[in-house]
């Protein structure tokens, strides 16, 4: 059984149809790229999963649990964790409270501390700004703040939407090798991106999104080469 | 040239600068030639970065006008004051009248002041997680003030330390009045949360501020059958405070009551700031504040943030209604009305959604307020009484009120983010 299942998963924004009948899976373990081109609905099937936006039809399940109907803050709690697209940290608390609150839900505080800890270890320039206000953070400072937070939450499913977005080559790099690491140390990632390339270099398997629709999918490697996938992008 | 013809043709050139001009020179100057229109997005040609347009700042005449006013109005006094000084034939008292007093309006305008900072946190803090103004909040802290007179009452005839019975006083007033504030939030404005007009909710806590007033109204009426309450206080806290000789030579005096508020409202606020800035709960609600959706991310659950900001800023209006009616005596059901409205200007002053900005805000309100109140209508019972059109005579203590306003106004117009606010147009 996957870690998550969605089924026929339908989401609207007013008349607007942004997911149509979306059914994928992640499995334990596994790295999943979900890529498509702009307005597709990547980021609407992460926020679905994360309960920020009601599903029209269709079921969420996780863990072997229905989680189509839960609160967002119940969704953290059973172990799924968002970086949302856009960097959106708290700009006006600092890196510290960012990544405290980034484990709001859980109780025990040395162990949280631990984990700031090693946050600053796997973003050295997170913790050499500990008290910098996070608004004032440059982008790509902004992101791994967005990951680490996510991952404060200690995650069994960690979702990220376009964590290289607007940033600069060096930097995508350094978060792509973040993801790769995480990967080896058995976390499960759903990967929202549009460099398709790198995305599908660095994970298992892939999906391709288009006008809310899945059209293709599989192992990530035989993809890479499929031109099926360029004309995804192009709209052809 | 007629004066209709000049008036017309100030009229038709709509500047001053052109009417000056005309007047000096007798004829306009040259039309300016029509500013070239900037383009709209830089040529692709161009290699450079497209520089912002500068445009001149416009000058509101009519604002200055009016801040001209409001000056005159707050600082006026103060120089009319020295004009009676300078002016042997008026009296040679009035410095020494004015400054005698200024240590005692500084004392008694930061006492006012600490109380409207206490109301004003509570706007503060709901606008800051709900960008709401909560108007019920005045009756928030009317209900306090009722409920701190019936403590007060019960406990008039109880021996007991006069200490404790202030602290009863005051946990069973911000125990209710947090109550109730979170009982409106969740029957007036969570149903309303999604409504795409942001005036509904607002209405919404007009109409709870009516209730509650004639609530609290009936209520009084039926329990006691008198609309005026008189606050029981212990008399040894309406004992006037030893204070150092110095002290009491600047012309300071201080009850013990008085100092009370000021330590109790140091207290809260000291607390208060530990809470918000140090303590999960207060970094959660902070978040909450700042970006809901993030925040649920993190498995913040907003409804509850919200309540607990309801709670805590009930709690503080309600203490705040407690040392008001210890203050000043008497209290009804429409008491909150006046300091509502000071310490939402207080709020605003300071920069609404920024908790130091409503002490800073509340505090520089309640000195205005007090120096209004005492030194024009001192001075102006210095001048002889024939002096009838000197601005003091006209002046009386009870133009108080109106400093608040004013200093709203200028606020609205000069800086709409206030003292120590964000400006609203800057993302995050
Ligand atoms: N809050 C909203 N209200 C209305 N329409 C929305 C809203 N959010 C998204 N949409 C629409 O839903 C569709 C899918 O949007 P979504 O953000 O999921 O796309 P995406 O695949 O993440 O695109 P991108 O690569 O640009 O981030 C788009 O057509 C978008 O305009
Ligand atoms: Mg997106």
């Amino acid at each position: 059984m996957a870690l998550l299942e969605i089924n026929n998963l339908s989401v609207n924004y007013g008349a607007i149809q942004a997911v149509r009948n979306l059914t994928l899976e992640v499995n334990q373990g596994e790295v999943v790229t979900l890529i498509g081109a702009n307005g597709a609905g990547k980021t609407t099937t992460l926020r679905a999963v994360s309960r920020v936006v009601r599903p029209r039809e269709g079921s969420i399940r996780f863990d072997g649990k229905d989680i189509t109907k839960m609160a967002p803050d119940a969704v953290v709690r059973i172990g799924i964790a968002q970086s949302p697209e856009g960097r959106q940290v708290l700009a006006r608390q600092s890196i510290e409270d960012n990544l405290e609150l980034g484990a709001y839900l859980r109780g025990n505080r040395p162990e949280i501390l631990a984990d700031i800890r090693k946050m600053y270890e796997m973003f050295p320039r997170l913790g050499e700004r500990k008290a910098q206000l996070a608004g004032t953070l440059s982008g790509g400072e902004q992101q791994m703040l967005a990951i680490a937070r996510a991952l404060m939450s200690r995650p069994k499913l960690l979702l990220l939407d376009e964590p290289s977005l607007g940033l600069a080559p060096l930097i995508v790099r350094d978060i792509f090798q973040i993801i790769a690491n995480l990967h080896t140390e058995g976390m499960t990632i759903l990967l929202v991106e549009q460099n398709a390339r790198l995305a599908m270099q660095a994970s298992d398997r892939t999906y391709v999104l288009e006008a809310g629709q899945l059209t293709l999918e599989g192992n990530s490697r035989t993809m890479v080469d499929d031109p099926r996938v360029m004309t995804a992008y192009l709209g052809g | 040239m007629g004066l209709l013809e000049w008036v017309k043709q100030a009229l038709v050139s709509y500047s001053v600068p052109a009417v000056a001009a005309r007047r000096c020179y007798g004829k306009l100057p040259p039309p300016r030639p029509p500013r070239a229109v900037p383009a709209l997005e830089p040529t692709l040609t161009s290699t450079l970065p497209a520089k912002p347009i500068k445009r001149k700042k416009k000058v509101n005449i009519g604002s200055w006008i009016f801040f001209a006013v409001v000056l005159v109005f707050l600082i006026g006094p103060f120089i009319n004051g020295l004009g009676v000084v300078l002016d042997p034939s008026k009296g040679t008292t009035a410095t020494s009248v004015v400054l005698g007093v200024l240590p005692n309006v500084l004392t008694q305008g930061l006492i006012l002041g600490f109380v409207f900072a206490i109301i004003a946190l509570g706007y503060t803090m709901v606008y800051g997680v709900l960008k709401l103004i909560n108007f019920a909040h005045s009756e928030v802290f009317a209900t306090g003030a009722v409920v701190g007179y019936e403590m007060f009452t019960i406990l008039q005839n109880v021996s007991m330390n006069p200490y404790l019975k202030l602290t009863l006083a005051l946990l069973v007033s911000m125990i209710i009045a947090g109550i109730l504030n979170v009982m409106i939030e969740r029957i007036a404005y969570r149903p309303l949360q999604g409504a795409k007009n942001k005036l509904v909710p607002l209405i919404s806590a007009i109409g709870v501020s009516f209730l509650l007033q004639d609530l609290l109204r009936l209520f009084e009426g039926i329990k006691r059958g008198q609309f005026n309450l008189t606050y029981p206080i212990p008399v040894e806290l309406t004992a006037p405070l030893a204070l150092p000789e110095w002290v009491s030579n600047l012309g300071i005096s201080l009850s013990v009551k008085e100092t009370l508020l000021i330590g109790i409202a140091l207290v809260m606020l000291v607390a208060l700031n530990y809470l918000v800035n140090f303590t999960k709960m207060g970094k959660a609600i902070r978040a909450v504040a700042q970006d809901r959706q993030t925040a649920a991310l993190m498995g913040i659950d907003s409804n509850q943030m919200i309540m607990l900001t309801f709670l805590i800023g009930g709690a503080l209006g309600g203490a705040a209604g407690v040392l008001y009616g210890m203050q000043y005596g008497t209290v009804n059901a429409y008491v909150g009305i006046l300091p509502g409205l000071k310490a939402f200007t207080a709020a605003v002053l300071g920069g609404i959604g920024s908790i130091p900005g409503a002490v800073l805000g509340g505090l520089v309100l309640g000195i205005i307020e007090q120096y209004l109140g005492t030194v024009p209508s001192l001075l102006g019972g210095l001048l002889p009484t024939t002096d009838i059109f000197s601005p003091l005579k006209l002046i009386g203590a009870e133009y108080k009120d109106i400093g608040a306003f004013m200093v709203l106004i200028v606020i609205l117009i000069f800086k709409p983010s206030g003292l120590l606010g964000r400006s609203t147009t800057e993302k995050v």
